[in-house]
């Protein structure tokens, strides 16, 4: 088992608490950087360790960062997106309710890297728990002065509040995050212009994934370098992977990047629940799923990319061999029609055919020319939806059609012999 | 609900909170969220009275409210029984037997999804995913998760909160 950074007091029942965060050399990080660093060497810094986003898109951090505009007389605004709702992720609820301080301790970071003094902590409104202890976990860093007016008696002065959010999978959009933020409906909005220069209130502002921003502590502490020596060159630093479905051991697990999708459910994941894995989807249900035969490609940003599919949030979901491909399709398709927010067409309208479609080849009632159809519109809502939603959905679609083709055929026929 | 609330108690009972909450935005209409949050805690959900009253005290037109109220699916703006299970059925927990759960809930408490039973004890709902699937299959009763759930498991939870008071709503 590789070291763990991300994940070392997950077992401590007082991991939550800022005296075992503190003893695990919690602060550390922010020590150093409020010391050794100005704000641009900090965005230097991220950069050249080369983290990259953990909420699903893999975007440079520190480039990201480094889009806030310098001279904006506006305030700047950091949001952590903590609107965990893909199905197949859970990583960022284990942070928050396990060891907060981690996140706490990056947000102050991050802050002071754009120049922040008021950020917003959006959680999605089912994790209490999670709520609860990143509520705690503020206070606590008040109380010990890593958080509020002057911080460690530096220039640096962060407030950090808790919005709940509400149950809308589209409030993880991050343009649909700040409008619910702002107090409306969490529909996205078109970028440009892009939230680095106009965001929340129209204000510069970033928005970190809660692993990226719980990443930047570790980062400090034992400097970019070490950071980058951690998995692969282009996909470096610690990495959380959530294993669940039919896998004998679900949970999650902090691996390397780089590592095969075989090996990760084979090896970290205990094997295929009954007999063995018939497929697996690497990034949450938007990424789309891989046969087993595929099952030696490695779980990096861009080795899932080339093959066609993410790493997106790295929900590992594994279907061994009674899953029904045609069911794993539907019941996926079916999450995002119900979360699409209707603002734009082809998702709204795109999704909710297909997944009737879906239910009736599943009831029985399927037709010849039902899977064309599907693969007609899988192509008339990718790329042409307003958002990543309907993307992500056709996409994980169309790859469930084209490897298992003939499963959802079988169905279909079995109707017409019947008729 | 507000039931037997008039508008002018709702205004009073949610007016220092609310006040308090407004001061961690720059703009009033980023406190609907938590506005209406504090509503549902208080009174178990959220109606036409609740919004009206939010909005009074936010000072912004009452659609915004409704707006909001109406998007997110968190909000209750039907009452719901005593205690609320919102078992997920999503892709994880599907693999792991959640449909067959989803029917034992419905039999055993004979109510369908979104419904609640006639002595008003229980809702059931069917929801996306919590977030917690690697205890699949799992289910949210109230604001406690449950999971690696199994239908004597089932049996046990429902025994358990069957005489047990609607614990405090926050
Ligand atoms: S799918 Fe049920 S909790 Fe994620």
């Amino acid at each position: 088992m590789s070291e763990q950074v991300l994940l070392r007091n997950i077992d401590n029942p007082n991991g939550h608490k800022i005296e075992t965060y503190e003893a695990s050399g919690g602060y550390q990080g922010l020590r150093t950087v409020l010391r050794d660093f100005a704000p641009d060497e900090v965005i230097e810094e991220v950069k050249s360790a080369n983290l990259r986003g953990r909420g699903g898109a893999g975007f440079p951090t520190g480039l990201k960062w480094g889009f806030v505009p310098k001279d904006s007389p506006l305030p700047r605004y950091l949001c952590c997106n903590a609107d965990e709702g893909e199905p197949g992720t859970f990583k960022d609820r284990i942070l928050m309710e396990r060891d907060p301080h981690q996140l706490i301790e990056g947000m102050v970071i991050a802050a002071y890297a754009i120049g922040c003094r008021t950020a917003y902590l959006y959680i999605r409104g089912e994790y209490h728990l999670s709520i609860d202890r990143c509520q705690q976990a503020i206070a606590a860093a008040h109380a010990r002065g890593y958080l509020g007016a002057n911080i460690l008696d530096s220039e640096h002065s962060l407030e950090i509040h808790i919005h709940k959010g509400a149950g809308a999978y589209i409030c993880g959009e991050e343009t649909a995050m700040l409008e619910s933020i702002e107090g409306r409906r969490g529909q996205p909005k078109l970028k440009p212009p892009f939230p680095a220069v106009a965001g929340l209130y129209e204000c510069p502002t970033v928005v970190n994934n809660v692993e990226t921003l719980a990443c930047l502590p570790h980062l400090f502490r034992r400097g970019g370098e070490w950071f980058a020596s951690i998995g692969p060159d282009h996909s470096p630093g610690p990495k959380l992977f959530g294993l669940s479905g039919q896998v004998k051991r679900p949970g999650v697990y902090e691996l390397p990047m780089g590592m095969a999708l075989g090996e990760m459910l084979e090896v970290h994941g205990g094997g295929a629940l009954t007999g063995k894995f018939k497929a697996a989807i690497p990034g949450g249900v938007s990424a789309p799923m891989f046969p087993r035969s595929a099952f030696d490609v490695k779980m990096d940003f861009g080795s899932l990319a080339a093959a066609g599919s993410m790493l997106g949030s790295a929900g590992v979901i594994g279907l061994d061999e009674t899953a029904s491909i045609p069911v794993v399709a539907r019941r996926i398709t079916e999450f995002f029609s119900h979360e699409s927010c209707g603002k734009c067409t082809p998702c709204r309208e795109g999704l909710t055919w297909a997944a009737k479609i879906l239910r009736r080849i599943e009831a029985g009632q399927g037709q010849p020319g039902d899977v064309e159809q599907l693969e007609m519109l899988c192509g008339g809502i990718f790329g042409n939806s307003f958002c990543a939603l309907g993307d992500g959905a056709a996409w994980a679609l169309g790859a469930a059609l084209k490897h298992f083709r003939p499963e959802f055929d079988a169905l279909i026929a079995a109707h017409s012999q019947a008729g | 609900m507000s039931d037997a609330r008039s508008l002018a108690d709702i205004k009073s009972d949610l007016a220092a909170q609310v006040q308090q909450v407004m001061t961690r935005y720059p703009t009033t209409r980023s406190a609907i969220m938590p506005a209406l949050d504090l509503a549902q805690q208080k009174y178990g959900g959220v109606d036409g009275l609740t919004y009206q009253a939010v909005a009074e005290l936010l000072d912004v037109p009452e659609i915004w409210v409704f707006e909001v109220a109406s998007f997110y699916s968190l909000y209750d703006r039907a009452a719901s029984g005593r205690h609320h299970i919102r078992l997920c059925t999503n892709l994880p927990c599907l693999l792991r037997g959640a449909e067959a759960l989803m029917m034992y809930l419905q039999q055993r408490l004979d109510v369908g999804p979104g419904e609640t039973t006639e002595d008003g004890r229980f809702t059931l709902s069917a929801v996306e995913c919590l977030g917690a699937c690697e205890q699949a299959p799992v289910l949210m009763a109230d604001k406690q998760y449950h999971g690696d759930l199994t239908a004597a498991k089932l049996d046990a939870l429902l025994a358990s909160l069957a005489d047990q008071p609607a614990e405090d709503l926050s």
